[in-house]
């Protein structure tokens, strides 16, 4: 065991695990953050908590994992490389892993630009490949990127980001197979709605052995609506929502949208549940988290099972 | 070269009023290549600057003057006779210009007249784009020529990021991808294979978060 964080314990035992995703509030509202949680509770291994995502401010993700903590979740420690230097990173690591933060989630972030102060400086002293490996020598080595000894041992499951719907495509599995060489334990996906390039890259990075290093977690981010289809396809980078998606969603009434979305991702997940290489599914119910019970209920991955 | 953009003609009656006698001065190094600090842009700020004034009612005294470089002593030294005339001296030099004016000449208000922008080249007439921040440890060789510092938007090392699309950065369908450039560059070069590698954490002593840099040569110096 790297962690032994609950998400660590439940994959090694070759459990089809399940995460979720929170994204703190745009302010210091812990109740919120509580109420949340609440949804999640019993329900995933381990939840996400996003930094800053989107580059729009919000409550730190260090203390809403702590707040989940508090509340009996474990939290999935998001990191991002373009508000700290490696200074500022090593240390949040070492204050995360002291407060009882076991996941880590390492990203490089989305550009300041569209976020909510675009003006500002942007840091990327290292990028997200980089920031696996400092926290792997820091747990493994117990060394600092200057190579000296640190005091403790943060044991830390280190976690990589993969987005198999970026281009270019060609270089999508050999940047994953990067990052797993850099640290990673476990890779969750970008949220996926191309099943057919899913595959393909599933394929390839099968045909690498890169499931045999690393536990691959895919990405499912059901559809409220035929907006948000739209939007996604049209304004997310790198977001591959193909016209049968929305299509799909504009066969039903309106008020059926929401439902379809669910069933969706529901038929999606029974898929990874038999996906060659797919160690478990992230379940990222963005500002929904009230409905991810449905979706991992209907998937049939209900109750969670229990490791020690 | 040096890249920069002049500022607004509204900036610049703004930064020198009050000011009676006023020279406008020029540089031939790389605000010269990139039209935008030559003798001929010199000309065409100080008959706008003229012209403003003139119609405000302010005093209209505006000379104009090019050095063959602001960045070198030896011809900021020809303003030497001139300098103490003027109220306000509007370098449109790169940011060095200002600088080594201000430096020499203690007394006179010196005002950049344009933002310097970049260290770029000119991909077509009237277009130019970054290439180099000056990290001070080039690296392009391993990546196809192309550097990921200076032009991926987050200066990722191993990209590219989840962002890429269609050969684009997330940041805007105008910016190009480099990332997505180099994987091309390299697979076409059979090269592929070298981007398997991860490069590590960059020293970023040379560049400027080393503090202010500064070169000293023991072969040139005197």
């Amino acid at each position: 065991m790297k962690a032994g964080s609950n998400l660590e314990k439940m994959l090694s035992a070759g459990h089809f695990a399940v995460t979720g995703e929170l994204g703190p509030p745009q302010g210091n509202n812990a109740e919120e953050v509580r109420h949340k949680a609440g949804f999640l509770k019993g329900i995933v291994e381990s939840v996400n908590i996003t930094d800053n995502q989107t580059a729009v401010v919000r409550m730190a993700s260090w203390a809403a994992c702590k707040i989940l903590i508090d509340e009996g979740l474990e939290p999935n420690y998001q990191m991002v490389c373009r508000d700290r230097n490696r200074l500022a990173l090593m240390a949040d690591i070492l204050g995360a892993t002291a407060l009882g933060i076991k996941n880590v989630l390492c990203l490089s972030g989305d550009h300041q630009r569209f976020g909510s102060h675009p003006e500002s400086k942007n840091v990327y002293d290292l990028d997200s490949v980089q920031l696996l490996a400092a926290f792997k020598k820091m747990r493994d080595e117990k060394k600092f990127l200057n190579d000296k000894d640190l005091d403790g041992s943060p044991e830390i499951f280190i976690g990589a980001a993969s987005n198999p719907f970026a281009d270019p495509f060609e270089f999508r599995v050999t940047r994953l197979a990067k990052k797993i060489a850099a640290g990673a334990d476990f890779v969750q996906t970008q949220c996926i709605y191309n099943m057919d390039k899913f595959r393909l890259f599933m394929k390839q990075a099968v045909d690498r052995g890169l499931h045999e290093k690393c536990y691959i977690l895919a990405g499912v981010t059901p559809m409220k609506s035929v907006g948000m289809a739209k939007y996604m396809a049209k304004f997310v980078p790198g977001m591959d929502v193909p016209e049968s998606v929305v299509k799909r969603l504009q066969s039903v009434d309106k008020k059926q949208q929401a439902a379809e979305g669910i069933k969706m991702a529901i038929e999606q997940i029974e898929e990874f549940k038999q996906m060659d290489g797919v160690a478990g599914v992230h379940v990222m119910a963005i500002e929904w988290e009230h409905r991810a019970k449905e979706i991992i209920e209907g998937a049939g991955l209900l109750p969670r099972p229990v490791v020690d | 070269m040096i890249v920069g953009d002049s500022k607004p003609l509204e900036e610049i009656l703004s930064m020198i009023e009050g000011r009676d006698k006023v020279l406008v001065l020029g540089c031939r190094g790389c605000v010269t290549v990139c039209n935008v600090g030559g003798e001929k842009e010199v000309g065409i700020l100080a008959s706008a600057l003229r012209i403003s004034r003139k119609k405000a009612g302010l005093p209209p005294t505006v000379e104009e003057m090019t050095l063959e470089r602001q960045c070198d002593p030896e011809y900021v030294e020809e303003l030497a006779d001139v300098a103490e005339k003027y109220d306000a001296i509007v370098s449109i030099a790169c940011g060095v210009g200002p600088q080594f004016v201000a430096e020499r000449f203690r007394d006179v208000a010196v005002f950049p007249g344009i933002n310097t922008t970049f260290i770029g080249g000119a991909l077509e007439h009237g277009v130019w784009a970054e290439r180099c921040q000056s990290c001070g440890n080039c690296l392009v060789h391993n990546f196809g020529g192309l550097c990921p510092i200076a032009r991926c938007s987050k200066s990722l090392m191993n990209g590219p990021c989840g962002g890429s699309a269609s050969g684009n950065c997330e940041i805007s369908p105008e910016v190009p991808c480099v990332w997505d450039q180099i994987v091309q560059k390299m697979s076409a070069m059979g090269r592929l294979q070298e981007l398997e590698q991860v490069w590590p954490n960059k020293n970023w002593l040379t560049a400027r978060d080393g503090g202010p840099r500064k070169r000293v040569r023991e072969d040139l110096k005197q």
